[in-house]
């Protein structure tokens, strides 16, 4: 099946069979590898990307469903060599260990922001239970996202 | 985890998404969200032939005062029930459950239709939307019929919808300023239930749901018979399980499951009845 979708502000045009999953059609196909697969159940958040602004979970999104949509992973956060506030925040604040988690994770918190713009360290904590870290570094994650959220971009 | 084959269609509108699916019968499923059928199709617990996306009727994704009820469209998101004015205000206790389904990024997706059409015991919102005494409307070929959500599910995953209907709205009753509570137990933030409890209680009068508790949500009459003849909250509590039969699992045994609701029942009418 023929679909289109703007990927990182590109318009991508792709013939796919309708079981494709939207990790898949972005990673094999589009060849975006920025985004992991941890579970593959919609439980761990590890392929987090934003469909039309929102952080969904790709890998319980079929591609088909993201025809005409916006589709922005974690390649099209950075301008040029400068990354995006929340990924800059989650260096300065290492916000992460083996980094596995952790596209998902800025994806998600930047979705989080979006609807939060103030959040309490309960309410990042909450707004990210779809996100899993097996290194358990959940501190230095939420610090990052409170300083994020405190720098007001 | 890649789905079995199936062809996809697109409905434009519900006509069209119904007249597909009688088209194919059996072997068609309506996809909204997807987010209670497609992780069963990846475990290849289904394999629809065909998948009908009625994603985009966006028609059908709204929440109206109605008067006395507050009609929600089949494909408002978990997202928007939850962050609701309408029912933040009318039906408090239906934005508070919508807020533990899943996860943000489930609730971006999935739809309340879709939720109950799936009719799974361990979901959050059949057994709030029966504990309020809903009211589900579904269209088919033949038209549209009212069906009352304690008639809704039949069996495990199994509901009142025939092969070629489809939910379309879902019909809550404003709550009144009654008190209201819902418990959720579980290990993990996003897991399902181990079980849950959605009640509300105006005096004499309450609403208890049960969430996994047994093949189908369940409605726990003999709590709220209970409370109407005026028992404490803790004797009625006692009743929690009366109409349950639940499961044993990896997470809990039956046993386990009737002592938690009626601690979660217990629970969930003190706060109610505050």
């Amino acid at each position: 099946m023929k679909i289109s979708v703007t990927v990182n502000g590109e318009k991508r045009d792709s013939d796919i069979e309708p079981r494709t999953l939207l990790v898949q059609y972005i990673r094999e196909n589009l060849e975006l590898t920025g985004t992991n697969v941890g579970c593959d159940t919609s439980s761990c958040g590890a392929c987090s990307m934003h469909m039309n602004g929102e952080a969904v979970k790709s890998c319980t999104v079929l591609a088909v469903q993201a025809d005409g949509c916006d589709i922005t992973t974690i390649e099209g956060l950075a301008k040029g060599d400068k990354m995006h506030p929340m990924q800059e925040a989650f260096m300065q604040n290492h916000g992460l260990q083996c980094g596995y988690c952790t596209p998902g994770m800025v994806m998600a918190a930047i979705s989080l922001l979006k609807e939060n713009p103030n959040p309490t360290e309960e309410d990042v904590r909450i707004g990210l239970e779809g996100n899993l870290c097996r290194c358990t570094g959940y501190h230095n994650i939420v610090q990052s996202v409170l300083a994020c959220a405190k720098a007001g971009k | 985890m890649i789905p079995a084959a199936f062809d996809y269609k697109r409905a434009g509108s519900a006509a069209e998404a119904i007249s597909l699916v009688s088209e194919y019968g059996d072997d068609a499923k309506f996809l909204a969200g997807g987010h209670s059928l497609l992780p069963l199709m990846k475990l290849r617990l289904a394999a629809p032939g065909v998948l009908v996306d009625i994603g985009r009727l966006t028609d059908l994704s709204y929440i109206r005062d109605a008067g006395d009820h507050i009609a929600i469209g089949a494909l408002t998101r978990h997202m928007d029930v939850e962050k609701s004015p309408v029912l933040a205000q009318h039906v408090p206790l239906l934005a508070c459950a919508a807020g533990h389904v899943g996860d943000p990024q489930v609730r971006h997706r999935g739809t309340i239709g879709g939720s109950i059409a799936h009719a799974d015991p361990a979901s959050d919102l059949p057994a709030t939307t029966l504990a309020l005494g809903a009211t589900y409307v579904v269209q088919g070929a033949s038209g549209t019929r009212e069906i009352a959500a304690k008639d809704f599910y039949k069996g495990f995953l199994e509901s009142a919808l025939r092969p070629d209907e489809m939910l379309t709205e879902i019909r809550v009753p404003k709550m009144h300023g009654a008190g209201w509570s819902f418990q959720k137990f579980n290990r993990r933030a996003q897991d399902w239930a181990i079980v849950g409890v959605a009640a509300w209680r105006r005096g004499s009068e309450s609403g208890v749901g049960l969430v996994n508790m047994g093949s189908t949500p369940v409605l726990a009459s003999s709590v709220a018979s209970a409370i109407a003849s005026g028992a404490s909250v803790a004797d009625a509590a006692q009743k929690a399980s009366a109409e349950a039969e639940p499961q044993s699992d990896l997470n809990a045994t039956s046993d386990y499951r009737k002592h938690l609701a009626s601690v979660l029942v217990r629970r969930a009418l003190d706060e109610a009845s505050k």
